[in-house]
């Protein structure tokens, strides 16, 4: 399997005033295609500077950091932009859906910065993402009809339309109930077992259990990268959830 | 990234804001009407006081007894109590001018002129039967009274318009009949066709017609002649008229070099420059206010832009993070800018194009649209566009992903 991610001893350093704040101390580990990560750590531990530039939106101070075989290091804010295209697919916490725009118009808005498809390119790739997420039916929906998981599930399939080589998801079940949680994570699990890689951030323990490998942060250090033996199924999660837990 | 997947963005951003957007637009859609209707205003009485100046005999040289003294003491008087232009003087012209091809004398009179029960104050013009020919005056009814006419000083005249309407009544024919002007009748043997105002409004149809020498000795009891108008070759040659008949003025009136003119010779074309100036100041005028509103309405799009800027940091964030580049943001706000200000010039022009014709119809201004301002200002507002634009697409362009990305 091809390494997706290469990081080798990854330092990323703010100046702030007079100070210098070192977000990541030397970063080190890899993930092979295939993968379901997740990064987990708490507030300050460097997550999401972590996330930031493993997302190529911000750059290393020092180090390494190879994605799908290319060094970001060298690369021009535009050429970086070029790649989240290709080869990155963002899904946020907020969902950050366009507003009074379409699910499918949500979903094509990736291809848009990808000259050379057609519009009917475009409209086919999208609907089959959607199909992919299960939404095929409220192609013409509007963010405000759909509920919070609906949207965050169109928002997957716009991380997937470009067919990049990584999932990036940034506490992407932070906004939502914990049967929903386990309805997206059920589905990122799909795709992950479809081949698809993922990477997750969160600081939930509950998420990280779905995930079959976990890289834990503190201080902007690495502190434990463990495989997870026993990844729980999300969609058996799900079943064992009271059936009306609420009243 | 393709152009026209921009011009596509960019639309579904307006699309998002159509409120927001036609507001926008209302500056630009203001201006560029404002600008199309004040030109057409200045360019329409422009043209309606050339029209009615060229209507008078675009030809046409005017010639006015004029006081060279300037001696101390003694009272000015009127032009038409000058007594410096004579009948010699006509026939000076008439043998000597090379670019003069018609010329006549006049004098005028005011009076009451009463058919039966019927009366109208109006005003009696003596000149040669030549006088037609200059003014480019043809006859409705009727024929023009001849040289004879003017060696007997016969009772004959010509009426205008104004004068049949007041003193006949339900459309009896004046021809043949007799009216009288200051108790003289006055046989009528014509009547002018309708000339309409002038430039200045007076009524030229309110006149009668007659032998000079008829309003010479019977009416005004005067010897000399108030007036000269003649017809230059062509409109170009009024200028060189101009020269030979003050040449042949100076001369017959026996003047020195350096003596002033006792005359004043006028062309129609001075008289024409002389308006056209006017009203084409008045066209800069108007369409510097328009132009004003032009510029509100371009700020007003930079205002927008800035706003919308900000308000969308977050989708900005978001595209970048997708894929967008700097030079795809910027040209996103860019062409969007763009897009409202054109748009709002396609309709300004729309609405201008509609004014003027409303303004024409309800106030009965003259309008005249001119394919120049629709140019200029379809240009102007897509230079506003740009320029107001551009701003605010920079910023868009250069704000930082992470940052726009967390922005609430």
């Amino acid at each position: 399997m091809g390494k997706i991610l290469e990081l080798h001893d990854l330092k990323r350093e703010f100046r702030m005033g007079t100070e210098i704040v070192r977000a990541l101390k030397g970063v080190s580990f890899e993930v092979t295609a295939g993968e379901f990560v997740t990064i987990m750590g708490s507030s300050g531990s460097g997550k999401t500077t972590l996330l930031n530039v493993l997302g190529c939106l911000d750059k290393p101070t020092s180090g390494v950091y190879q994605l799908d075989g290319v060094d970001i290091s060298k690369l021009s804010r535009d050429e970086l932009a070029r790649l989240r295209n290709r080869k990155i697919g963002f899904v946020f916490q907020a969902y950050n859906l366009l507003a009074r725009t379409s699910a499918l118009e949500n979903v094509e808005l990736p291809l848009f910065y990808n000259s050379g498809l057609t519009a009917h390119d475009r409209r086919e790739r999208a609907v089959k993402a959607l199909e992919a997420v299960k939404l095929a039916e409220r192609l013409d929906h509007m963010p405000n009809q759909l509920s919070g998981g609906q949207q965050q599930r169109v928002a997957i399939a716009r991380a997937l339309v470009n067919e990049p080589v990584m999932i990036l998801a940034d506490e992407a079940t932070g906004n939502l109930d914990t049967r929903t949680s386990y309805e997206i994570m059920a589905l990122l699990q799909e795709l992950n077992q479809a081949g698809k890689t993922i990477v997750f951030v969160t600081h939930e323990p509950d998420i990280a259990a779905f995930s079959s490998r976990t890289v834990m942060l503190r201080d902007g250090k690495v502190i434990r990268d463990s495989k997870n033996e026993n990844v729980r199924s999300a969609r058996q999660a799900l079943s064992e959830l009271p059936v009306a837990d609420d009243y | 990234m393709n152009f026209f997947n921009l011009i596509r963005i960019a639309l579904r951003a307006l699309q998002r804001n159509k409120l927001r957007a036609f507001l926008t637009m209302l500056g630009i859609i203001i201006g560029v009407g404002a600008v199309i209707a004040m030109v057409a205003i200045g360019q329409g009485s422009k043209q309606s006081i050339q029209d009615q100046l060229s209507s008078m005999g675009s030809n046409m040289i005017t010639i006015r007894p004029n006081s060279n003294t300037s001696v101390g003491g003694g009272a000015r008087l009127d032009a038409t109590s000058l007594q410096t232009l004579k009948l010699d003087d006509i026939k000076a012209i008439e043998q000597q001018a090379k670019y003069i091809t018609a010329v006549s004398p006049q004098v005028s009179g005011k009076g009451q002129a009463i058919n039966g029960a019927l009366n109208w104050p109006t005003s009696i013009q003596g000149v040669s039967p030549s006088y037609l020919d200059i003014r480019d005056w043809p006859l409705k009814d009727g024929v023009a009274f001849g040289d004879n006419d003017v060696k007997a000083a016969s009772k004959v005249c010509l009426i205008g318009q104004t004068v049949v309407e007041n003193l006949f009544s339900g459309g009896e024919n004046p021809v043949g009949k007799t009216i009288r002007f200051n108790k003289i009748p006055f046989k009528i043997i014509g009547v002018l066709s309708e000339k309409g105002e002038n430039a200045f409004g007076q009524d030229q149809d309110d006149i009668i017609l007659a032998p000079y020498t008829t309003v010479q000795k019977r009416i005004l009891a005067i010897p000399y002649i108030q007036n000269i108008f003649a017809s230059a070759i062509d409109e170009s040659s009024s200028t060189l008229a101009t020269e030979e008949v003050s040449q042949i003025l100076r001369t017959a009136h026996k003047l020195k070099t350096g003596d002033d003119d006792d005359f004043t010779v006028r062309t129609q074309a001075e008289l024409i420059n002389t308006f056209s100036s006017t009203s084409q100041l008045l066209t800069v005028l108007l369409a510097a206010i328009a132009g004003i509103s032009l510029v509100v309405g371009g700020i007003g799009i930079m205002n927008i832009m800035y706003v919308s800027v900000t308000e969308r940091t977050k989708e900005i964030g978001l595209r970048m993070s997708i894929g967008a580049r700097g030079i795809d943001i910027l040209l996103q706000f860019l062409i969007e800018a763009i897009l409202i200000s054109i748009t709002g010039g396609l309709i300004g022009i729309a609405l201008g194009i509609t004014a003027s014709k409303l303004i024409t119809v309800f106030l009965s201004w003259p309008t005249l649209v001119s394919e120049s301002s629709i140019v200029l200002s379809f240009i102007v507002c897509t230079v506003t566009g740009v320029f107001f634009g551009y701003y605010p697409a920079v910023k868009a362009s250069r704000l930082d992903p992470i940052e726009a990305l967390r922005y609430e």
